[in-house]
């Protein structure tokens, strides 16, 4: 084999591993900053009882939940309400980068409670959240 | 040899000269949506094709990355300053992606571009500001003889915020009516 060849390899597969252990990183290290900025223990039923349920919202969407935009299946490929835009879906199992950008977790989860639930959503919500969808 | 060099420097020149007699009679000659020449394919491109890769990424998750040159500088300050309610969605930024952003709308706005179809969107509102690009005459006039079965009443699109639907080329920059083909219903003919 190409010597040459052979060393990008090496260098894809090294940074590979790097990039993964990175984006573990960001997702455990977000679940510590929420804990260490007031959430206790984090839970996925609590997490999943947030993402399924419903609140009243201002017309034309008067019922909001995450599964408004993300559908009643995390597997599945979401629609965006109003644009009809698809979504990417939020369980790792089929879709495993969802949670590795901390950045854009917090982005979205800013705008998306925002929306859904008419306020931010507090460390403890958020984790639980993250917990939840880590199972899916 | 020395003849030899000199006519093909004529013959060359005098292509040249040609080839760019037509490229401005294309423009010139133009109407709106058709070319005379049959040169479209010089034609690039109606609108600047969104080339910002941060821009696609944080205006193009929920809807198309609309290119910058389908609203003028004020629309596009106006809309940046309210992106807590963005149409009824949330879609703030922080302060610093914000910034970046707009610089990048402002210095490719209608009104600060060059391209053929941003030229009409900012000329026909005449320094009038409107926060949506529906709103601009010039759309308004492109899209009045499509009925609202089509659009309105159409459950694969339901409203126009969805160029590239209907528009194959829209991320492209390309508005060209002979590229429409409207879900459910076929290619447009006007």
């Amino acid at each position: 084999m190409n010597k040459y060849v052979h060393k990008n390899r090496i260098l894809v597969a090294v940074l590979m591993i790097l990039s993964f252990n990175t984006w573990a990183a960001d997702q455990s290290e977000l679940l510590n900053q929420y804990l260490r900025q007031g959430a206790t223990s984090l839970s996925a039923d609590r997490g999943q009882k947030l993402w399924y349920g419903t609140i009243n919202g201002e017309a034309p969407f008067t019922k909001r939940s995450c599964t408004s935009c993300h559908t009643k299946n995390s597997k599945n490929i979401g629609r965006h309400i109003r644009t009809n835009k698809a979504i990417k879906p939020m369980a790792p199992s089929v879709n495993p980068q969802i949670l590795n950008n901390a950045k854009k977790v917090e982005k979205w989860f800013k705008r998306n409670c925002k929306w859904t639930f008419g306020r931010e959503c507090t460390q403890q919500e958020k984790g639980d959240i993250i917990t939840y969808i880590q199972t899916q | 040899m020395k003849k030899n060099i000199v006519s093909s420097t004529l013959i060359t020149s005098t292509l040249i000269i040609i080839f760019l007699v037509f490229l401005n009679s294309e423009e010139v000659l133009s109407d709106d949506d058709h070319y005379e020449w049959g040169l479209s394919s010089f034609k690039t491109t109606d609108v600047l094709p969104v080339n910002n890769a941060i821009y696609k990424e944080e205006c193009g998750s929920c809807h198309m990355a609309y290119s910058p040159g389908l609203l003028p500088a004020n629309s596009w300050k106006k809309m940046m300053l309210g992106l807590e309610n963005h149409f009824g969605d949330n879609a703030e930024l922080d302060a610093e992606m914000n910034k970046t952003l707009l610089s990048y709308l402002i210095e490719n706005a209608a009104d600060h571009s060059e391209y053929r179809r941003s030229k009409k969107f900012a000329g026909s509102l005449a320094n009038k500001a409107v926060d949506r690009i529906t709103l601009i005459p010039y759309f308004i006039r492109k899209h009045d003889k499509i009925p609202k079965r089509f659009i309105a009443d159409n459950p694969k699109l339901s409203s126009f915020s969805q160029c590239e639907q209907c528009h194959q080329k829209a991320e492209k920059g390309s508005f060209d009516e002979d590229e429409v083909n409207i879900p459910g219903i076929g290619y447009w003919e006007d």
